[in-house]
Protein backbone atom coordinates (compact mmCIF):
# COMPACT_ATOMS: atom_id res chain seq x y z
CA UNK A 1 0.00 0.00 0.00
CA UNK A 2 1.01 3.51 -0.40
CA UNK A 3 0.19 6.40 0.46
CA UNK A 4 1.46 10.12 -0.76
CA UNK A 5 2.71 12.84 1.18
CA UNK A 6 2.36 16.45 0.26
CA UNK A 7 4.40 19.28 1.69
CA UNK A 8 3.86 22.88 1.20
CA UNK A 9 5.30 26.11 2.85
CA UNK A 10 8.19 28.61 2.87
CA UNK A 11 11.43 27.24 1.68
CA UNK A 12 14.49 26.49 3.99
CA UNK A 13 17.12 24.27 4.74
CA UNK A 14 16.96 20.90 5.93
CA UNK A 15 12.91 20.13 4.28
CA UNK A 16 13.81 17.25 2.83
CA UNK A 17 15.67 16.21 5.51
CA UNK A 18 13.19 16.45 8.23
CA UNK A 19 10.63 14.92 6.18
CA UNK A 20 12.44 11.83 5.32
CA UNK A 21 14.02 11.11 8.74
CA UNK A 22 10.76 10.80 10.14
CA UNK A 23 9.26 8.27 6.85
CA UNK A 24 12.39 6.13 8.30
CA UNK A 25 11.76 5.95 12.34
CA UNK A 26 8.46 4.76 11.26
CA UNK A 27 9.50 2.52 8.36
CA UNK A 28 8.15 4.20 5.72
CA UNK A 29 10.22 3.83 2.78
CA UNK A 30 10.21 6.20 0.27
CA UNK A 31 9.26 5.51 -3.68
CA UNK A 32 9.15 8.55 -5.71
CA UNK A 33 9.93 12.45 -4.54
CA UNK A 34 9.32 15.07 -6.77
CA UNK A 35 10.07 18.58 -5.13
CA UNK A 36 10.10 21.96 -6.94
CA UNK A 37 10.69 25.80 -5.15
CA UNK A 38 8.88 28.71 -6.67
CA UNK A 39 9.43 32.37 -5.28
CA UNK A 40 10.95 31.07 -1.71
CA UNK A 41 7.81 28.89 -2.12
CA UNK A 42 8.22 24.88 -1.47
CA UNK A 43 6.39 22.01 -2.57
CA UNK A 44 7.53 18.55 -2.33
CA UNK A 45 4.83 15.26 -3.08
CA UNK A 46 6.34 12.16 -1.88
CA UNK A 47 5.07 9.14 -3.03
CA UNK A 48 5.96 6.08 -0.06
CA UNK A 49 5.37 2.48 0.81
CA UNK A 50 3.34 2.16 3.91
CA UNK A 51 3.71 -1.54 4.03
CA UNK A 52 6.39 -1.91 6.76
CA UNK A 53 4.82 1.00 9.00
CA UNK A 54 5.56 0.66 12.57
CA UNK A 55 2.05 2.91 13.97
CA UNK A 56 -1.37 2.94 12.30
CA UNK A 57 -1.98 4.90 9.37
CA UNK A 58 -4.13 7.06 11.06
CA UNK A 59 -1.27 7.82 13.75
CA UNK A 60 1.25 8.70 11.21
CA UNK A 61 -0.87 11.22 9.96
CA UNK A 62 -1.25 13.03 13.03
CA UNK A 63 3.06 12.36 13.08
CA UNK A 64 3.42 14.13 10.34
CA UNK A 65 0.82 17.11 10.07
CA UNK A 66 2.53 17.53 14.27
CA UNK A 67 6.29 17.88 12.17
CA UNK A 68 4.44 20.47 9.91
CA UNK A 69 3.39 22.74 12.63
CA UNK A 70 6.67 22.17 14.51
CA UNK A 71 8.65 23.15 10.94
CA UNK A 72 6.10 25.97 9.63
CA UNK A 73 4.59 23.53 6.63
CA UNK A 74 1.46 21.85 6.02
CA UNK A 75 2.00 18.66 5.51
CA UNK A 76 -0.65 16.16 4.39
CA UNK A 77 -0.87 12.59 4.56
CA UNK A 78 -3.11 10.76 2.47
CA UNK A 79 -3.92 7.23 1.27
CA UNK A 80 -3.30 7.10 -2.22
CA UNK A 81 -6.08 5.21 -3.03
CA UNK A 82 -8.07 9.07 -2.97
CA UNK A 83 -5.77 9.88 -6.11
CA UNK A 84 -6.45 6.92 -8.16
CA UNK A 85 -10.28 6.86 -7.63
CA UNK A 86 -10.42 10.53 -8.66
CA UNK A 87 -7.94 10.40 -11.54
CA UNK A 88 -7.98 6.96 -12.73
CA UNK A 89 -10.94 4.87 -14.13
CA UNK B 1 6.59 2.03 -9.19
CA UNK B 2 3.81 3.39 -11.34
CA UNK B 3 3.48 7.52 -10.56
CA UNK B 4 0.40 9.49 -9.69
CA UNK B 5 1.14 12.87 -12.18
CA UNK B 6 1.94 15.51 -9.42
CA UNK B 7 -0.68 17.71 -11.75
CA UNK B 8 -3.41 14.83 -10.34
CA UNK B 9 -2.23 15.11 -6.63
CA UNK B 10 -2.22 18.89 -6.72
CA UNK B 11 -5.52 19.23 -7.95
CA UNK B 12 -6.88 16.70 -5.67
CA UNK B 13 -5.47 18.13 -2.56
CA UNK B 14 -6.25 21.90 -3.59
CA UNK B 15 -9.68 20.53 -3.88
CA UNK B 16 -9.92 19.66 -0.40
CA UNK B 17 -8.33 22.75 1.03
CA UNK B 18 -9.19 25.54 -0.96
CA UNK B 19 -12.74 24.53 -2.81
CA UNK B 20 -14.43 22.97 0.36
CA UNK B 21 -14.46 19.63 -1.23
CA UNK B 22 -15.68 16.79 1.25
CA UNK B 23 -18.16 14.23 2.01
CA UNK B 24 -21.28 15.99 3.32
CA UNK B 25 -22.62 12.60 4.85
CA UNK B 26 -22.37 8.94 5.55
CA UNK B 27 -25.66 7.84 6.33
CA UNK B 28 -26.63 4.20 8.01
CA UNK B 29 -30.00 3.25 7.05
CA UNK B 30 -31.38 0.66 9.81
CA UNK B 31 -34.33 -1.51 9.25
CA UNK B 32 -36.51 -0.99 12.31
CA UNK B 33 -39.34 -3.57 11.50
CA UNK B 34 -38.08 -6.50 13.76
CA UNK B 35 -38.36 -3.92 16.42
CA UNK B 36 -41.84 -4.36 16.31
CA UNK B 37 -44.22 -4.48 19.41
CA UNK B 38 -47.83 -3.78 20.34
CA UNK B 39 -46.33 -2.46 24.28
CA UNK B 40 -44.62 1.11 23.45
CA UNK B 41 -42.07 1.05 25.82
CA UNK B 42 -40.93 -2.42 24.87
CA UNK B 43 -41.11 -0.99 21.12
CA UNK B 44 -38.92 2.21 22.36
CA UNK B 45 -36.03 -0.32 23.95
CA UNK B 46 -35.66 -2.19 20.57
CA UNK B 47 -35.19 0.82 18.80
CA UNK B 48 -33.07 2.56 21.32
CA UNK B 49 -31.41 -1.09 21.36
CA UNK B 50 -31.27 -1.40 17.19
CA UNK B 51 -29.42 1.48 16.64
CA UNK B 52 -27.04 2.09 19.29
CA UNK B 53 -25.75 -1.78 18.50
CA UNK B 54 -25.83 -0.98 14.84
CA UNK B 55 -24.38 2.63 14.61
CA UNK B 56 -22.01 2.32 17.42
CA UNK B 57 -18.73 2.39 15.13
CA UNK B 58 -20.60 5.03 12.75
CA UNK B 59 -18.67 7.76 13.80
CA UNK B 60 -15.64 6.22 14.67
CA UNK B 61 -15.73 4.95 11.24
CA UNK B 62 -16.75 8.30 9.38
CA UNK B 63 -13.43 9.89 11.08
CA UNK B 64 -11.41 6.95 10.25
CA UNK B 65 -11.79 7.86 6.87
CA UNK B 66 -11.63 11.51 7.40
CA UNK B 67 -8.14 10.47 8.37
CA UNK B 68 -7.18 7.60 5.93
CA UNK B 69 -7.85 10.10 2.90
CA UNK B 70 -7.36 13.36 4.05
CA UNK B 71 -11.25 14.57 3.12
CA UNK B 72 -13.37 15.75 5.76
CA UNK B 73 -16.34 13.54 6.75
CA UNK B 74 -19.20 16.36 7.78
CA UNK B 75 -21.47 14.27 9.11
CA UNK B 76 -22.22 10.67 10.12
CA UNK B 77 -26.24 10.30 10.13
CA UNK B 78 -28.94 7.63 10.65
CA UNK B 79 -31.98 6.65 8.60
CA UNK B 80 -34.56 4.73 10.02
CA UNK B 81 -37.82 2.66 8.73
CA UNK B 82 -40.46 5.27 8.53
CA UNK B 83 -41.61 4.83 12.10
CA UNK B 84 -45.45 5.12 11.04
CA UNK B 85 -45.14 1.21 9.34
CA UNK B 86 -43.72 0.10 13.01
CA UNK B 87 -45.27 1.97 15.20
CA UNK B 88 -48.86 1.05 14.36
CA UNK B 89 -50.23 0.18 17.67
CA UNK B 90 -49.24 3.50 18.80
CA UNK B 91 -51.21 6.66 19.65
CA UNK B 92 -50.05 10.13 19.32
CA UNK B 93 -48.69 9.91 22.99
CA UNK B 94 -46.94 6.68 22.34
CA UNK B 95 -45.16 8.12 18.88
CA UNK B 96 -44.46 10.95 21.27
CA UNK B 97 -42.01 8.21 22.96
CA UNK B 98 -41.00 7.10 20.55
CA UNK B 99 -39.37 10.07 18.63
CA UNK B 100 -37.88 10.25 21.96
CA UNK B 101 -35.99 7.19 21.56
CA UNK B 102 -34.79 7.65 18.24
CA UNK B 103 -33.56 10.84 19.96
CA UNK B 104 -32.28 9.33 22.82
CA UNK B 105 -30.38 6.67 20.50
CA UNK B 106 -28.85 9.54 18.48
CA UNK B 107 -27.03 10.55 21.28
CA UNK B 108 -26.07 7.91 22.48
CA UNK B 109 -24.33 7.31 19.07
CA UNK B 110 -22.93 11.03 18.49
CA UNK B 111 -24.34 11.12 15.18
CA UNK B 112 -25.84 14.55 13.95
CA UNK B 113 -29.17 13.78 12.94
CA UNK B 114 -31.62 10.99 12.88
CA UNK B 115 -34.25 10.91 10.11
CA UNK B 116 -37.56 9.04 9.74
CA UNK B 117 -39.92 10.13 11.64
CA UNK B 118 -42.17 9.83 8.55
CA UNK B 119 -44.96 8.96 7.27
CA UNK B 120 -46.16 7.91 3.73
CA UNK B 121 -49.86 9.41 2.99
CA UNK B 122 -49.78 9.38 -1.14
CA UNK B 123 -52.81 7.80 -0.97
CA UNK B 124 -54.10 7.75 1.86
CA UNK B 125 -53.96 7.67 5.95
CA UNK B 126 -53.70 4.72 8.12
CA UNK B 127 -54.45 5.21 11.86
CA UNK B 128 -51.24 4.65 12.70
CA UNK B 129 -50.02 7.66 9.86
CA UNK B 130 -52.43 9.76 11.10
CA UNK B 131 -51.03 9.40 14.69
CA UNK B 132 -47.43 10.14 14.21
CA UNK B 133 -48.80 13.32 11.87
CA UNK B 134 -50.95 14.85 14.78
CA UNK B 135 -47.72 14.32 17.29
CA UNK B 136 -45.36 15.73 15.08
CA UNK B 137 -44.94 19.47 16.73
CA UNK B 138 -44.17 18.19 20.10
CA UNK B 139 -42.20 15.09 18.68
CA UNK B 140 -39.71 17.50 16.89
CA UNK B 141 -40.31 20.64 18.95
CA UNK B 142 -39.64 18.33 22.11
CA UNK B 143 -36.16 16.63 20.58
CA UNK B 144 -32.77 17.68 19.26
CA UNK B 145 -31.76 15.41 16.44
CA UNK B 146 -34.72 13.93 15.25
CA UNK B 147 -35.79 14.74 11.61
CA UNK B 148 -39.88 14.08 10.13
CA UNK B 149 -40.95 13.74 6.70
CA UNK B 150 -44.42 13.17 5.31
CA UNK B 151 -45.00 11.84 1.24
CA UNK B 152 -48.39 13.67 0.65
CA UNK B 153 -48.17 12.31 -3.34
CA UNK B 154 -46.68 10.32 -5.94
CA UNK B 155 -46.71 10.43 -9.43
CA UNK B 156 -48.31 6.99 -9.31
CA UNK B 157 -50.71 7.70 -6.38
CA UNK B 158 -51.79 11.60 -7.12
CA UNK B 159 -51.67 14.08 -4.37
CA UNK B 160 -53.43 14.26 -0.98
CA UNK B 161 -54.83 17.09 -0.48
CA UNK B 162 -56.21 16.50 3.17
CA UNK B 163 -52.43 15.39 4.20
CA UNK B 164 -51.27 18.51 2.80
CA UNK B 165 -54.10 20.85 4.68
CA UNK B 166 -52.47 19.02 7.63
CA UNK B 167 -49.14 19.78 6.88
CA UNK B 168 -49.95 23.45 6.37
CA UNK B 169 -51.21 23.19 9.81
CA UNK B 170 -48.40 20.86 11.61
CA UNK B 171 -45.71 23.57 10.18
CA UNK B 172 -47.20 26.35 11.93
CA UNK B 173 -47.62 24.63 15.07
CA UNK B 174 -44.43 23.76 14.97
CA UNK B 175 -43.08 27.37 14.07
CA UNK B 176 -45.13 28.57 17.22
CA UNK B 177 -43.53 26.13 19.95
CA UNK B 178 -40.19 26.34 18.68
CA UNK B 179 -40.66 30.70 18.35
CA UNK B 180 -37.87 31.09 20.84
CA UNK B 181 -35.70 29.81 18.49
CA UNK B 182 -36.68 31.51 15.17
CA UNK B 183 -39.06 28.27 15.08
CA UNK B 184 -36.29 26.09 14.19
CA UNK B 185 -38.51 22.90 14.74
CA UNK B 186 -39.57 23.50 10.78
CA UNK B 187 -36.21 23.08 9.80
CA UNK B 188 -36.30 19.61 10.74
CA UNK B 189 -39.55 18.95 8.99
CA UNK B 190 -39.74 18.46 5.37
CA UNK B 191 -43.27 17.51 3.21
CA UNK B 192 -42.94 15.48 -0.34
CA UNK B 193 -44.04 14.46 -3.34
CA UNK B 194 -41.99 11.06 -4.52
CA UNK B 195 -39.66 10.78 -1.45
CA UNK B 196 -36.19 8.34 -2.46
CA UNK B 197 -36.18 6.01 0.01
CA UNK B 198 -32.30 5.66 0.27
CA UNK B 199 -31.99 9.74 0.50
CA UNK B 200 -28.46 10.34 2.91
CA UNK B 201 -29.75 13.77 2.96
CA UNK B 202 -31.58 15.64 6.17
CA UNK B 203 -34.45 16.63 6.99
CA UNK B 204 -35.71 14.17 4.48
CA UNK B 205 -33.74 10.47 5.21
CA UNK B 206 -35.55 7.89 6.14
CA UNK B 207 -34.81 3.97 5.12
CA UNK B 208 -37.67 2.68 2.85
CA UNK B 209 -39.57 -0.33 3.44
CA UNK B 210 -37.61 -2.09 0.02
CA UNK B 211 -34.43 -1.57 1.86
CA UNK B 212 -31.59 -3.73 2.87
CA UNK B 213 -31.14 -4.71 6.74
CA UNK B 214 -28.42 -2.16 6.96
CA UNK B 215 -27.18 -0.08 4.17
CA UNK B 216 -24.83 2.79 3.87
CA UNK B 217 -25.84 6.05 1.72
CA UNK B 218 -23.24 8.36 1.19
CA UNK B 219 -24.02 12.21 0.08
CA UNK B 220 -21.72 14.42 -1.86
CA UNK B 221 -20.75 17.68 -1.77
CA UNK B 222 -18.38 20.09 -3.73
CA UNK B 223 -20.23 23.00 -5.07
CA UNK B 224 -16.71 24.92 -4.46
CA UNK B 225 -15.16 22.87 -6.91
CA UNK B 226 -17.94 22.93 -9.84
CA UNK B 227 -17.29 26.76 -9.30
CA UNK B 228 -13.68 26.85 -9.52
CA UNK B 229 -13.63 24.49 -12.68
CA UNK B 230 -16.61 26.50 -14.22
CA UNK B 231 -14.12 29.89 -13.59
CA UNK B 232 -10.84 27.86 -14.79
CA UNK B 233 -12.94 27.09 -18.07
CA UNK B 234 -13.13 30.66 -18.76
CA UNK B 235 -14.97 32.04 -21.61
CA UNK B 236 -16.48 29.00 -23.70
CA UNK B 237 -19.45 28.20 -24.72
CA UNK B 238 -22.26 25.88 -23.47
CA UNK B 239 -21.22 22.50 -24.70
CA UNK B 240 -17.57 23.08 -23.45
CA UNK B 241 -19.29 24.03 -19.83
CA UNK B 242 -21.78 20.55 -19.45
CA UNK B 243 -18.24 18.96 -20.46
CA UNK B 244 -16.12 20.40 -18.07
CA UNK B 245 -18.48 20.20 -14.79
CA UNK B 246 -19.42 16.25 -16.06
CA UNK B 247 -15.94 15.93 -15.93
CA UNK B 248 -15.52 17.81 -11.77
CA UNK B 249 -18.65 15.36 -11.00
CA UNK B 250 -17.17 12.03 -11.85
CA UNK B 251 -14.05 12.81 -9.90
CA UNK B 252 -16.34 14.36 -7.05
CA UNK B 253 -18.66 11.36 -6.81
CA UNK B 254 -15.57 8.75 -6.91
CA UNK B 255 -14.56 10.29 -3.61
CA UNK B 256 -18.09 9.38 -2.55
CA UNK B 257 -18.02 5.99 -3.66
CA UNK B 258 -14.83 5.42 -2.11
CA UNK B 259 -16.15 6.61 0.90
CA UNK B 260 -18.98 4.47 0.67
CA UNK B 261 -17.25 0.90 -0.09
CA UNK B 262 -15.37 1.28 2.81
CA UNK B 263 -17.91 2.79 5.60
CA UNK B 264 -20.27 -0.30 3.99
CA UNK B 265 -16.88 -3.06 4.67
CA UNK B 266 -15.83 -1.55 7.76
CA UNK B 267 -19.39 -1.17 9.74
CA UNK B 268 -20.30 -4.64 7.79
CA UNK B 269 -22.99 -2.83 6.23
CA UNK B 270 -24.92 -3.15 2.62
CA UNK B 271 -23.72 -1.01 -0.53
CA UNK B 272 -26.30 1.62 -0.61
CA UNK B 273 -26.06 4.45 -2.81
CA UNK B 274 -24.19 7.26 -4.08
CA UNK B 275 -26.38 10.80 -4.24
CA UNK B 276 -25.16 13.29 -6.60
CA UNK B 277 -26.32 16.56 -5.64
CA UNK B 278 -24.47 19.16 -5.38
CA UNK B 279 -24.97 20.69 -1.52
CA UNK B 280 -24.10 23.84 -0.54
CA UNK B 281 -23.53 25.80 2.98
CA UNK B 282 -23.14 28.69 4.28
CA UNK B 283 -19.84 28.91 3.50
CA UNK B 284 -18.61 31.47 1.23
CA UNK B 285 -17.17 29.08 -2.33
CA UNK B 286 -19.35 26.47 -1.00
CA UNK B 287 -22.40 27.82 -2.97
CA UNK B 288 -24.54 26.27 -5.62
CA UNK B 289 -25.58 30.01 -6.27
CA UNK B 290 -22.12 30.83 -7.33
CA UNK B 291 -21.98 28.35 -9.57
CA UNK B 292 -24.77 29.79 -11.79
CA UNK B 293 -23.16 33.42 -11.51
CA UNK B 294 -19.91 32.09 -12.72
CA UNK B 295 -22.22 30.72 -15.25
CA UNK B 296 -22.63 34.21 -16.52
CA UNK B 297 -25.32 35.64 -14.03
CA UNK B 298 -25.44 38.55 -12.65
CA UNK B 299 -27.18 37.32 -9.63
CA UNK B 300 -29.28 34.23 -9.17
CA UNK B 301 -32.64 34.97 -9.51
CA UNK B 302 -32.17 36.54 -12.95
CA UNK B 303 -34.20 35.41 -16.05
CA UNK B 304 -32.11 32.82 -17.53
CA UNK B 305 -31.13 31.18 -13.91
CA UNK B 306 -34.01 28.52 -14.61
CA UNK B 307 -31.59 27.30 -17.73
CA UNK B 308 -28.27 27.46 -15.68
CA UNK B 309 -29.91 25.31 -13.17
CA UNK B 310 -31.00 22.84 -15.66
CA UNK B 311 -27.47 22.55 -17.18
CA UNK B 312 -25.95 22.42 -14.56
CA UNK B 313 -28.32 20.01 -13.06
CA UNK B 314 -27.87 17.41 -16.01
CA UNK B 315 -24.40 17.74 -16.05
CA UNK B 316 -23.75 16.49 -12.48
CA UNK B 317 -25.23 13.57 -13.33
CA UNK B 318 -24.35 12.55 -16.15
CA UNK B 319 -20.80 12.64 -14.29
CA UNK B 320 -21.18 11.48 -11.58
CA UNK B 321 -23.38 8.50 -12.85
CA UNK B 322 -20.29 6.73 -14.20
CA UNK B 323 -18.81 7.64 -11.25
CA UNK B 324 -20.76 5.41 -8.43
CA UNK B 325 -21.92 1.76 -8.53
CA UNK B 326 -25.23 2.60 -7.69
CA UNK B 327 -27.32 5.97 -7.83
CA UNK B 328 -29.91 7.33 -5.92
CA UNK B 329 -31.53 9.59 -2.80
CA UNK B 330 -32.00 13.05 -4.14
CA UNK B 331 -29.27 13.05 -7.16
CA UNK B 332 -29.54 16.71 -8.32
CA UNK B 333 -28.83 20.13 -7.14
CA UNK B 334 -29.90 21.85 -3.75
CA UNK B 335 -30.98 25.26 -3.78
CA UNK B 336 -31.65 25.73 -0.25
CA UNK B 337 -31.37 29.78 1.02
CA UNK B 338 -30.55 29.58 4.46
CA UNK B 339 -27.94 27.22 3.49
CA UNK B 340 -26.08 29.17 0.31
CA UNK B 341 -24.15 32.23 0.87
CA UNK B 342 -25.10 33.52 -2.70
CA UNK B 343 -28.80 32.51 -2.31
CA UNK B 344 -29.12 34.70 0.34
CA UNK B 345 -27.16 37.58 -0.69
CA UNK B 346 -29.38 37.48 -3.83
CA UNK B 347 -32.86 37.55 -1.66
CA UNK B 348 -31.36 40.15 -0.22
CA UNK B 349 -30.28 42.33 -2.84
CA UNK B 350 -33.97 41.66 -4.66
CA UNK B 351 -32.66 39.50 -7.28
CA UNK B 352 -34.12 35.78 -5.96
CA UNK B 353 -38.25 36.03 -5.40
CA UNK B 354 -39.98 32.30 -4.37
CA UNK B 355 -41.85 32.23 -7.30
CA UNK B 356 -38.63 32.41 -9.26
CA UNK B 357 -37.30 29.51 -6.80
CA UNK B 358 -40.12 27.82 -7.10
CA UNK B 359 -39.53 27.61 -10.93
CA UNK B 360 -36.08 26.71 -10.39
CA UNK B 361 -37.61 23.79 -8.21
CA UNK B 362 -38.87 22.24 -11.39
CA UNK B 363 -35.54 21.46 -12.92
CA UNK B 364 -33.30 20.20 -9.75
CA UNK B 365 -34.23 18.17 -6.95
CA UNK B 366 -35.69 18.89 -3.69
CA UNK B 367 -37.86 21.83 -3.68
CA UNK B 368 -38.35 25.20 -2.10
CA UNK B 369 -36.07 24.82 0.87
CA UNK B 370 -34.91 26.65 4.10
CA UNK B 371 -37.28 29.66 3.57
CA UNK B 372 -37.99 31.77 5.96
CA UNK B 373 -41.24 33.33 5.48
CA UNK B 374 -43.35 35.67 7.59
CA UNK B 375 -44.69 34.30 10.90
CA UNK B 376 -48.35 35.53 10.25
CA UNK B 377 -48.20 33.21 7.11
CA UNK B 378 -52.03 32.00 7.15
CA UNK B 379 -51.57 27.80 7.26
CA UNK B 380 -54.21 27.64 4.12
CA UNK B 381 -51.43 29.74 2.43
CA UNK B 382 -48.91 27.26 3.16
CA UNK B 383 -50.68 24.38 2.48
CA UNK B 384 -50.86 25.97 -1.38
CA UNK B 385 -47.22 26.61 -1.43
CA UNK B 386 -47.25 22.78 -0.40
CA UNK B 387 -49.44 22.36 -3.12
CA UNK B 388 -48.17 23.76 -6.02
CA UNK B 389 -44.33 22.63 -5.40
CA UNK B 390 -45.98 19.08 -4.86
CA UNK B 391 -47.77 19.40 -8.05
CA UNK B 392 -44.57 19.83 -9.92
CA UNK B 393 -42.98 16.70 -8.30
CA UNK B 394 -45.93 14.82 -9.48
CA UNK B 395 -46.54 16.06 -13.16
CA UNK B 396 -42.84 15.48 -14.29
CA UNK B 397 -42.07 12.03 -12.12
CA UNK B 398 -39.89 13.62 -9.88
CA UNK B 399 -39.16 14.42 -6.33
CA UNK B 400 -39.64 17.98 -4.66
CA UNK B 401 -40.42 19.60 -0.97
CA UNK B 402 -41.34 22.25 0.94
CA UNK B 403 -39.43 23.17 4.16
CA UNK B 404 -40.60 26.86 4.66
CA UNK B 405 -40.41 28.15 8.29
CA UNK B 406 -43.03 30.80 8.73
CA UNK B 407 -40.59 32.86 11.61
CA UNK B 408 -43.05 33.48 14.33
CA UNK B 409 -42.98 37.48 15.22
CA UNK B 410 -40.82 37.54 12.16
CA UNK B 411 -41.73 39.85 8.99
CA UNK B 412 -40.24 40.69 5.48
CA UNK B 413 -36.93 42.63 5.89
CA UNK B 414 -36.27 40.62 9.03
CA UNK B 415 -33.87 37.21 9.26
CA UNK B 416 -33.48 34.25 11.13
CA UNK B 417 -30.27 32.54 12.00
CA UNK B 418 -30.15 28.93 12.95
CA UNK B 419 -26.30 28.42 12.86
CA UNK B 420 -23.81 25.91 11.30
CA UNK B 421 -24.75 24.30 8.56
CA UNK B 422 -28.30 25.38 8.67
CA UNK B 423 -27.18 28.73 8.23
CA UNK B 424 -29.19 32.54 7.74
CA UNK B 425 -32.81 32.87 6.23
CA UNK B 426 -33.79 36.81 5.47
CA UNK B 427 -37.94 36.13 5.41
CA UNK B 428 -39.33 36.35 2.10
CA UNK B 429 -42.52 37.65 0.45
CA UNK B 430 -45.21 35.23 0.28
CA UNK B 431 -48.46 36.31 -2.13
CA UNK B 432 -50.96 36.83 0.31
CA UNK B 433 -54.19 36.04 -1.30
CA UNK B 434 -56.05 32.83 -0.28
CA UNK B 435 -56.45 29.66 -1.08
CA UNK B 436 -58.71 28.82 1.36
CA UNK B 437 -61.44 27.42 -0.69
CA UNK B 438 -59.33 25.66 -2.62
CA UNK B 439 -57.63 23.81 -0.09
CA UNK B 440 -60.29 23.34 2.27
CA UNK B 441 -62.14 21.10 0.03
CA UNK B 442 -60.11 18.50 0.75
CA UNK B 443 -59.88 14.63 -1.20
CA UNK B 444 -57.35 13.35 -3.58
CA UNK B 445 -55.96 15.00 -7.38
CA UNK B 446 -55.59 12.36 -9.29
CA UNK B 447 -52.53 10.68 -10.53
CA UNK B 448 -51.63 12.13 -14.12
CA UNK B 449 -52.06 10.16 -17.23
CA UNK B 450 -48.28 9.53 -17.79
CA UNK B 451 -48.94 7.14 -14.46
CA UNK B 452 -50.32 4.74 -15.90
CA UNK B 453 -47.35 3.31 -17.84
CA UNK B 454 -48.09 -0.29 -17.64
Amino acid sequence: MRAVISVTGKDSAGIVAKVSTKCAEYGVNIGDISQSVLDGYFVMIMIVDIDGLTVEFSKFVDIMSELGHKSGLVINTMHEQIFDSMHKI
Amino acid sequence: MPIISTKDILETINMISEENLDIRTITMGISLFDCVSDDTKRLCDNIYDKITSRAHDLVKVGEAIEKKYGIPVINKRVSVTPVSLIGGASDSDGYVKIAQALDRAADATGINFIGGFSALVQKGESRGAAALIDAIPEAISGTKRLCSSVNVASTKAGINMDAIAKMGKAIKELAYITRESDSIGCAKLVVFANAPEDNPFMAGAFHGAGEAECAINVGISGPGVVASAIKRAGSCDLSELAEVIKRTSFKITRVGQLALAEAAQMLGASRGIVDLSLAPTPAVGDSVAFILEEMGLESVGAHGTTACLYMLNDAVKKGGLMAAQNVGGLSGSFIPVSEDAGMIAAVERGALTLNKLEAMTAVCSVGLDMIAIPGDTDENVISGIIADEIAIGVANTKTTAVRVIPAHGKKVGDSVNFGGLLGRAPVMEVNGFSPEKFISRGGHIPAPIHSLKN
